[in-house]
């Protein structure tokens, strides 16, 4: 007979999970360490802290090794540890004026106050394979950043240059900007907490691109300056640096800083709207976790493009795209047609033969 | 349900239930507002779990956020308690609670199911708990979230019962095969989850609770026992269950249960087995008994 019963699914489940297990480790290469993946693959424990929503180097590295280097899965065990933990307190609103920029540029204005500050960019890297590279040597490393630091003893992850003013301020001033509606702390909504519910709040919008995938939010931003969409966005500031995060303090009730989060800003000029009398520019702003400039870029161009009324094309659809661009919600709903499906199967087979049936008389 | 002392002894480091307890209220609230409203989709606030969304990530918040020690638990998958996604799940939620699992469809407290419900009807005394991918029916309609709310609102259905006409037109036969459309209560169409048109009348005036719960989409809806539900059907057409051609399982001989059918490539003919694995098994023991 060739029927064969779906059984045994536990054993099965167990020795796939040790195949899996057997293809991390049948290389004969060295151990990778935590502190070897946060240090030299800092872009990807980025992106994963910023996907996973959790700000925790240590912990996205651990979930990059564990996932072999596919930053879905890695974002997804984040993502899956940080819902465990219960919601204590809200920090107080984060004044990105305050960062500690290591890199800042605009590409609206030749001259900005504070200078364009290129830092940490491989913008003008060219993109050749360097075969320096390849073999692992401790000691060369340790020599190049020994030249590199020259006669810098106490290396910090910044330097304290002091508040930078923003590029927009400065259009603001002159009223030649669409102020965007300011939300009380009270009404922001929790993404984590609730459902959106459509037409969605702006901190719900900006809250749900924040985790959103890299990936996704790229695909829906160039698609709307490419042609489907109408925005003409120019950046007017992008800045990268670390911010302090705040809270009440339980027992002063003061501001109390808990710590530094490194974070990639963008504000975007796009077209002007006529509101009121007088025509001004609108605003468009993208922020997340770590440095990521594609994904901060993408969010403020999405923001912007979600802004646009009698929306025509998918970025411009608000609810299109912030059901959409969770990378953690997409990639599960799409694998999971790997699940079996022969009841469902069986009963559109059922319809199809009837339907023949029919057709034939 | 739920109690302090629990709390201390999750396993693996995690809460009892792997949901810390804040999650769990708030999940059980919604459970109580959508048993009030019959068919209504209560939004909430979707937690991220181990397993993948639209593994059963709904199904599991729902049976996490009510189960308790005592609790006996099955889990199954297309019918079966040993389908690969039924194994996990159940492995899962065995480590994070330790409660006793079971295969026996009367034994079970909970029943966490996906895309079946079991032949023997269930009692008072149990929950079952469907694992829900589209909780909106109107999505075959409309694609905004939006605009469906407001539909399900004003109980304009108008563009569903169209569709179904059409359907007939370009048919001959309403092509919807399992996920059937139903209305609970007379009041709102609801979406049964993917089970096959066969499982639909179990939903009518049953007398166990039935809950259901969409992860990704973020949707609770309720069925309470004895409410009516009705597949949607015009006086002329009605509604068809799926034709076994008077095929009965090939194991256990039931002629009366949803069948799997599977074919035999080397000798070319199709087979039919029991899709619900306990109840197939149990009909096997009983004729071995006579």
């Amino acid at each position: 007979m060739g029927y064969i019963a779906v059984k045994g699914g536990k054993d099965a489940i167990e020795n796939a999970e040790k195949y899996l297990e057997f293809q991390r480790l049948k290389g004969a290469s060295d151990d990778l360490s935590i502190g070897q993946i946060k240090d030299q693959l800092y872009l990807a424990v980025d992106r994963i802290m910023s996907e996973g929503s959790l700000y925790a180097p240590e912990l996205a590295a651990l979930a990059f090794k564990q996932a072999a280097g596919d930053t879905l899965e890695a974002s997804f065990i984040l993502r899956a540890y940080r819902t465990t933990k219960p919601r204590v307190g809200y920090s107080l609103p984060c004044d990105t004026k305050k960062m500690k920029v290591i890199r800042r540029i605009s590409a609206a204005f030749k001259d900005i106050p504070g200078g364009q500050i290129l830092g940490p960019t491989s913008d003008y890297t060219l993109k050749l394979l360097d075969f320096g590279l390849e073999e692992a040597d401790n000691a060369k490393r340790k020599a190049e950043l020994e030249k590199l630091l020259g006669d810098i003893v106490n290396y910090k992850d910044y330097e304290d240059i002091g508040e930078l003013p923003r590029v927009i301020d400065m259009l603001r001033k002159e009223g030649l900007v669409i102020e965007n509606k300011r939300t009380k702390q009270e009404d922001i909504f929790d993404i984590t907490r609730e459902s959106n519910v459509f037409p969605a709040s702006r901190s719900a919008s900006l809250q749900t691109m924040a985790r959103g995938e890299t990936g996704g939010l790229l695909l829906l931003a160039y698609s709307n300056v490419r042609g489907y969409g109408d925005i003409h966005p120019a950046l007017g500031e992008l800045r990268v640096g670390y911010v302090p995060v705040m809270i009440t303090h339980p027992l002063t009730k003061e501001p109390y800083e808990i710590g530094k989060v490194k974070i990639t800003e963008a504000e975007i000029i796009a077209r002007f709207n006529v509101e009121g009398e007088k025509p001004k520019f609108s605003l468009g702003y993208g922020v997340c976790f770590g440095h990521n400039e594609v994904k901060a870029i993408s969010m403020a161009i999405l923001d912007r493009a979600m802004a646009t009324s009698g929306a025509k094309h998918a970025s411009n659809d608000q609810e299109f795209v912030l059901s959409h661009v969770d990378g953690i919600e997409s990639m599960g709903f799409t694998i999971h047609w790997k699940l079996p499906h022969y009841v469902t199967f069986l009963s559109d087979l059922d319809r199809l033969r009837k339907a023949q049936e029919v057709s034939g008389k | 349900m739920n109690s302090a002392a629990e709390k201390i002894d999750g396993k693996n480091g995690y809460n009892f239930a792997f949901l810390d307890e804040n999650a769990k209220k708030e999940i059980r609230r919604r459970i109580l507002k959508a048993i009030s409203i019959p068919g209504y989709q209560v939004p909430f606030g979707s937690r991220e779990l181990p397993i993948a969304r639209g593994w059963g990530t709904g199904g599991l918040q729902i049976t996490l956020s009510i189960i308790g020690k005592s609790d006996i638990l099955k889990v199954i998958d297309q019918g079966c308690d040993d389908s690969v996604n039924a194994v996990n799940i159940r492995r899962f939620i065995k480590s994070v609670t330790g409660v006793e699992m079971t295969t026996d469809t009367e034994r079970a407290t909970l029943v966490q199911t996906r895309h079946r419900i079991p032949e023997k009807p269930l009692t008072k005394d149990q929950v079952i708990i469907f694992q829900v991918p589209f909780p909106e029916p109107l999505r075959t309609v409309e694609p905004s979230e939006a605009e469906t709310r407001r539909m399900h609102a004003e109980a304009d259905y108008s563009r569903m019962w169209l569709y179904l006409y059409e359907d007939i037109v370009k048919c001959g036969e309403i092509s919807i095969g399992a996920r059937y459309p139903v209305f609970v209560n007379n009041r709102y169409i609801m979406d049964p989850s993917p089970i096959p048109r066969w499982d639909i009348e179990k939903l009518n005036n049953s007398e166990c609770l039935n809950l259901f719960c969409a992860g990704r989409e973020k949707r609770i809806y309720a069925i309470p026992p004895r409410t009516s539900v009705k597949p949607l059907e015009f006086e002329d057409f009605r509604f068809r269950i799926e034709d076994f051609k008077g095929n009965k399982c090939e194991k256990c001989g039931s002629a009366n249960s949803y069948l799997d059918e599977t074919i035999d490539e080397a000798a070319g003919t199709r087979h039919y087995y029991c899709s619900d694995a306990d109840y197939c098994e149990k009909n096997l023991n009983n004729a071995v008994r006579k």
